[in-house]
């Protein structure tokens, strides 16, 4: 505001900044920060008999080295890194290939491509769940069928329903449906490099392969971190697929158990065991360390080291 | 202006190489929409042709549409649906109202606090709301909104407001100062240079910020199963979750119910796909 040249003792009360602010200011500290502190002072209690007393960091002594609740926390944690190493080994270079492909300008269609590879993302992963759950299920037999008629087979099984496999196929159904959103941001970021630099390139004598590793990747690595900040967000914080194809015991015996399915049935109780808000709230307040810690990694590490690329 | 590449010569190698990269595109795409195209057409099919020629399109001896009826008739698809739209819009419009005038408020006004609430906000990009649950809900049943769209919706918005006050606020950077000095010089009041003024010139950044606010909203299944499980509150992804693990062996219902639930996002996101990609793309100059 031009205020310089005003007296400040004598300027109204700014009652239109409140006006402006204030509602959403509310609604978003009553509704989202409020309960996540709330939720991170209540894992240092416990509520036994309804009365909640202070046990400092008992919950996650407990979480992290109780036999009852150990063996659930370290295998939800581990099948959750591993879902998360699938979806950066398969999903981003995916999208970067496609996006790559994509961006070629003299490519005809590429619009209709775009559209149509982005549309299992608008899906709600519940639904997508299901789909997969029938196109798999050994009883229709569509995929055993498909995978004769391209001579494979022998190779078909009950992947969902056994221990082995029913992690990895869960990923790669989520691989599946997300692989839009890394192609669409690195499509963006390949658009938005000048065309001067890549005819510079060109001109040096630079084939498409060096012009894509010397001249492309190192201006998208920027996007290339986001993409991968977003999928570990996103991947940690994960419930809806599991839940719809598994129910919330994510098994067959808890293989295919992420952090999000535990955070649920210790919340919530399941079969015996009842469910525990102050335990849930440690679950959360891990999951949210968790989370913070990627987030912090990633800003310090990658995104600073690759600032320098940006133009 | 001519470029370089515009100079090199169409060769043969070039031909092919555009043919290669139709090839795997097409593969691609091909392999992104299979899954749901069995399942939308073996929904309109016999249980019989469903089972005997899963990958054939229905055709008049096979066509049927008794999925759709026991799903119409089971279960309140019509309410859920409805439940669905009204927290969508709801969330979606004050969203973009209340997080409008925050953006305004957060880049216009110098005050003390401002860089403080800004970072509150931006935090709750990368933050999870979901892991505030466990509060939440205690909030939720000591306001006596527990089994209330309210709840939902109110979730929702602070869901919603930190990514629409972040994509506000740089489109708010690129109106011209000129603007709005002239109006104060005439003696235009605060709200009607927001509302008259600021609040047109928004109108291509929020419908960015609409469709991505929205599609979260549409497809939570989270806060409906823990905040609003009632039949009354059920939306849509709730509701065909219940359904389709009520019924798992009845396939006709549940390759219908799961095409009830495709078709109108598919079809939605034909007419926005356009706003949507701009939105993704934003920036992108060429």
């Amino acid at each position: 505001m031009n205020s310089t040249t005003k007296n400040d003792a004598k300027r109204p009360f700014p009652w239109h900044l409140i006006v402006f602010l204030f509602p959403a200011l509310l609604i978003y500290c009553v509704f989202s920060v409020y309960p996540l502190i709330d939720t991170l002072f209540l894992s240092l209690f416990d509520e036994q008999q309804g009365q909640a007393h202070f046990v400092g960091l008992n919950n996650f002594i407990t979480l992290i080295t109780d036999e009852n609740w150990s063996h659930a926390f370290w295998n939800a944690l581990s099948n959750n890194l591993k879902f998360f190493i699938i979806h950066m080994l398969v999903q981003n270079p995916i999208g970067l290939l496609l996006a790559v492909l994509l961006s070629n300008p003299k490519l005809r269609l590429s619009s209709t491509y775009r559209t149509l590879i982005f549309m299992p993302t608008m899906l709600s992963v519940v639904i997508i769940g299901f789909v997969w759950q029938l196109l798999l299920s050994p009883i229709w037999g569509i995929s055993e069928e498909f995978l004769y008629s391209i001579g494979l087979g022998h190779y078909f099984d009950a992947w969902l329903g056994k221990e082995s496999s029913a992690l990895l196929t869960l990923s790669l159904i989520s691989v599946w449906q997300f692989v839009g959103i890394p192609m669409m941001l690195i499509y963006a970021a390949l658009l938005n490099i000048p065309d001067d630099i890549l005819d510079a390139g060109v001109v040096d004598g630079a084939n498409p392969l060096q012009t894509f590793l010397h001249i492309k990747l190192p201006l998208i690595l920027p996007t290339i971190s986001m993409v991968s900040i977003l999928t570990f967000v996103a991947n940690f914080n994960a419930f809806e697929l599991i839940y719809a194809v598994k129910g919330a015991l994510a098994g067959p015996n808890f293989s295919t158990d992420l952090m999000g399915t535990f955070f649920y049935r210790t919340f919530f109780g399941f079969q015996l065991q009842q469910g525990s808000e102050s335990m849930g709230a440690a679950v959360a307040t891990l999951m949210f360390l968790i989370i913070l810690i990627g987030v912090m990694l990633f800003l310090f590490f990658v995104q600073r080291r690759i600032r320098r690329f940006q133009l | 202006m001519l470029s370089v590449k515009n100079l090199m010569p169409r060769t043969l190698n070039q031909l092919s190489k555009s043919t290669t990269i139709h090839a795997v595109l097409l593969f691609y795409t091909l392999i992104a929409l299979f899954p749901i195209f069995v399942v939308v057409i073996n929904a309109f099919k016999s249980r019989k042709a469903i089972f005997n020629d899963p990958l054939a399109l229905p055709t008049t001896d096979t066509f049927s549409l008794v999925g759709f009826q026991e799903v119409l008739l089971r279960s309140n698809f019509g309410l859920y649906s409805w439940n669905s739209l009204v927290v969508t819009l709801l969330a979606v419009g004050l969203v973009l109202l209340l997080g409008a005038m925050a953006a305004w408020a957060l880049t216009e006004y110098k005050f003390k606090g401002n860089i403080f609430i800004a970072f509150l906000f931006a935090m709750g990009i990368m933050i999870p709301i979901r892991l505030g649950t466990v509060s939440i809900l205690r909030l939720m049943v000591e306001l006596n909104l527990a089994n209330t769209l309210t709840a939902l919706v109110l979730v929702y918005i602070a869901q919603g407001l930190p990514l629409a006050v972040y994509i506000l606020s740089e489109f708010v950077r690129t109106i011209p100062k000129e603007l709005t000095e002239a109006a104060r010089c005439d003696g235009v009041s605060e709200y009607k240079i927001f509302f008259c003024i600021i609040l047109p010139l928004l109108r291509p950044a929020m419908a960015t910020v609409a469709v991505f606010t929205m599609i979260p909203i549409w497809n939570d299944l989270w806060f409906p199963l823990i905040l609003a499980p009632g039949e009354n509150t059920r939306t849509i992804t709730l509701g065909v979750q219940q359904f389709v693990g009520q019924y798992v062996t009845n396939w006709n219902s549940v390759l219908s119910a799961l095409t009830l639930a495709i078709v109108p996002v598919l079809i939605l996101y034909v007419i926005f796909s356009k706003q949507l990609i701009r939105g993704l793309t934003s920036g992108a100059v060429k």
